[in-house]
């Protein structure tokens, strides 16, 4: 169950995914989820050019930047999204995660470093346990512990 | 009627009693993708080939896919335009012939320089729509679409003279919008829409999809609406239906994915489709290889034709469809469209504007967002908010779902056929998961 709060620490959290991904269930799946974890959620739908991310981040100044992709390119475009993102000062400190299907030939664990270097704080690819783990990220997240460094 | 073309071969191919069969298949490298398509021209059932672009290509970042390329990295797709005519026309010879004509498939809200390409190259079939390729897929806006895709059409229809007399092709995607859990009546109504875009921009040979759904019944009464629509308004051209096999969730088991599949094959032959787009055993966990998009062909195919030989026993009271009203839905959302502008394309945008169109749960900014829709008790899809769809009001009024309900929703089919896969574990060949009567004949 996600943990209670009231309105008023409700958090803001930017949903996206990459330039050349057009799947949407994820995002919608999602936005309901980070909803039960009270976050107000910005889901930015399919398809995301790095540069509107950016500018809906560095607007936005949310507490969670989180990017779902399921098509396979992950592992090519992670790495320009979180050195984006990192460039921009304001959006140093902000908790980033990366999950769904990131390559074409599914998970290749040795990349997780490549992502992680990129500026992501972690990453959740598709396998069983992951949307758990996920959740307890979320709620680590939201009781400001930095339980996935 | 032409003689030649996609579109023909696929009508000949139903006069003759054979449900044409088709792969989703696209890679990255030219040999690769002509290996695939000489696998699925040698396949035992009818068959007509595939190529699906990569992603980059479908958003026309071509540098982006000419890069990759160049890096050495595996696309997801086929880069059609990044590759260019010369190479493509060099992979498809020796393939590429009136009795294998082959699709392209790209996903595009702008397939000009797709078209382009095909065009080139001396393919002259694709698929898509202003509507389906636009709101599920992108952020580009509908009126922007419109605009492209009736460019497009223009264009595709015009080359008909440099594709060695080859008609050129469309297939609506409007009857697979977001591949799950949009009502029927409103897949019917769109994949019609589409079909009626197409023939305002010259195109003379085209296809209506309808995705595989939750419940086989309500399936064959969209299938039976969509046959009645199209001979209703397209008269005149030359058209046929092609069902796509479950495009959701897929069943994790292998014997769950075949179990749907044959559902599906079956589903095409009951319901008068002359196409079938098939998936794999491996869909559910990655891009299949050759040989499991071989064996899933080849499979649909003798699911098909064992149920072809079934009906011919059949009394006529089998092929009865029951009328939920489907057609009738179907009718009213079409009619509505139809008369707000003698030109599709602002139809189309008006429609979409006043909420007459509004697909559940796609995020396009130029859909209203006001419809739901939930699988009953039945296992049947249904409208839970109309919205402001010109038809009656849905079933329930709660329409909030949790992440949870929408889970289940999503994976509603795989999971019952995963179940009755586990149950028939051993027994060959499967039997269908919904006892259909035809079993009865055979």
């Amino acid at each position: 169950m996600p943990p209670m709060y009231s309105r008023g620490d409700r958090r803001k959290a930017v949903l996206t995914t990459i330039s050349s991904d057009s799947h949407t269930w994820n995002l919608i799946f999602l936005q309901l989820l980070l909803e039960e974890h009270r976050y107000q959620v910005h889901n930015l739908g399919p398809c995301v050019p790095v540069e509107l991310l950016v500018a809906e981040c560095s607007a936005e100044l949310p507490h969670l930047i989180v990017v779902s992709t399921v098509n396979g390119h992950g592992f090519h475009e992670a790495g320009r999204i979180g050195s984006a993102l990192r460039a921009v000062p304001a959006l140093e400190g902000v908790p980033m995660v990366i999950g769904g299907k990131l390559g074409i030939d599914g998970w290749q664990p040795e990349r997780r470093d490549e992502l992680l270097a990129a500026g992501f704080d972690a990453v959740f690819h598709d396998e069983p346990g992951q949307l758990a783990a996920f959740s307890g990220f979320l709620e680590a997240a939201a009781a400001g512990t930095r339980l996935y460094a | 009627m032409s003689a030649t073309g996609f579109g023909s071969f696929v009508t000949a191919a139903r006069a003759a009693g054979h449900l044409v069969v088709q792969p989703r298949m696209g890679m990255s490298s030219p040999d690769e993708m002509r290996a695939g398509l000489m696998a699925v021209r040698r396949a035992r059932p009818t068959t007509v080939g595939t190529i699906t672009v990569d992603s980059f290509t479908r958003g026309n970042n071509h540098a982006a896919a000419q890069n990759a390329l160049s890096g050495g990295e595996r696309l997801n797709g086929y880069p059609i335009v990044a590759h260019g005519p010369r190479t493509t026309a060099a992979l498809l010879d020796g393939i590429l012939s009136p009795d294998f004509p082959i699709q392209v498939r790209h996903g595009s809200p702008d397939p000009r320089q797709v078209f382009a390409a095909m065009v080139k190259a001396g393919l002259s079939a694709s698929e898509g729509g202003p509507v389906s390729y636009c709101l599920p897929y992108g952020r580009c806006p509908l009126r922007e679409s419109v605009h492209a895709w009736g460019a497009a059409c223009d264009f595709l229809a015009e080359a008909r003279a440099g594709t060695d007399g080859a008609e050129p092709h469309m297939e609506t995607f409007g009857g697979c919008m977001l591949g799950q859990l949009c009502p029927p009546s409103l897949l019917v109504a769109l994949s019609v829409l589409e079909a009626l875009f197409f023939r305002q921009h010259g195109l003379r040979s085209v296809s209506l999809s309808y995705a595989q759904q939750t419940d086989p019944g309500q399936d064959l009464e969209a299938l039976a609406a969509l046959s009645r629509l199209a001979g209703d308004l397209l008269a005149g051209l030359d058209w046929h239906i092609v069902l796509y096999a479950y495009m959701g969730l897929y069943p994790k088991t292998a014997q769950g994915a075949r179990l749907l599949l044959g559902e599906a094959a079956r589903l095409a032959v009951r319901g008068g489709a002359a196409r079938l787009i098939v998936k794999t055993q491996a869909e559910a966990h990655r891009i299949p290889t050759i040989a499991e998009t071989i064996e899933a062909l080849e499979y649909a195919g003798a699911v098909a034709g064992h149920t072809a030989a079934a009906r011919l026993d059949a009394p006529p009271s089998y092929r009865a469809v029951t009328d939920t009203g489907l057609h009738a839905e179907a009718s009213l959302i079409v009619d509505a469209v139809l008369g707000l502008h003698p030109d599709l394309g602002r139809a189309l945008l008006r429609a979409f504007q006043q909420g007459l169109l509004d697909v559940p749960f796609c995020l396009h900014p130029d859909n209203h967002g006001r419809t739901q829709a939930f699988i009953d008790d039945t296992g049947r899809l249904r409208w839970s908010d109309t919205g402001a769809l010109p038809i009656r009001r849905g079933a329930k009024g709660d329409g909030q779902m949790s992440s949870a309900t929408l889970l289940a929703a999503l994976g509603h089919v795989s999971a019952k056929f995963d179940a009755a896969g586990q149950v028939r574990r051993g027994r060959t060949p499967p039997k269908p998961l919904v006892a259909h009567t035809e079993e009865r004949f055979t």
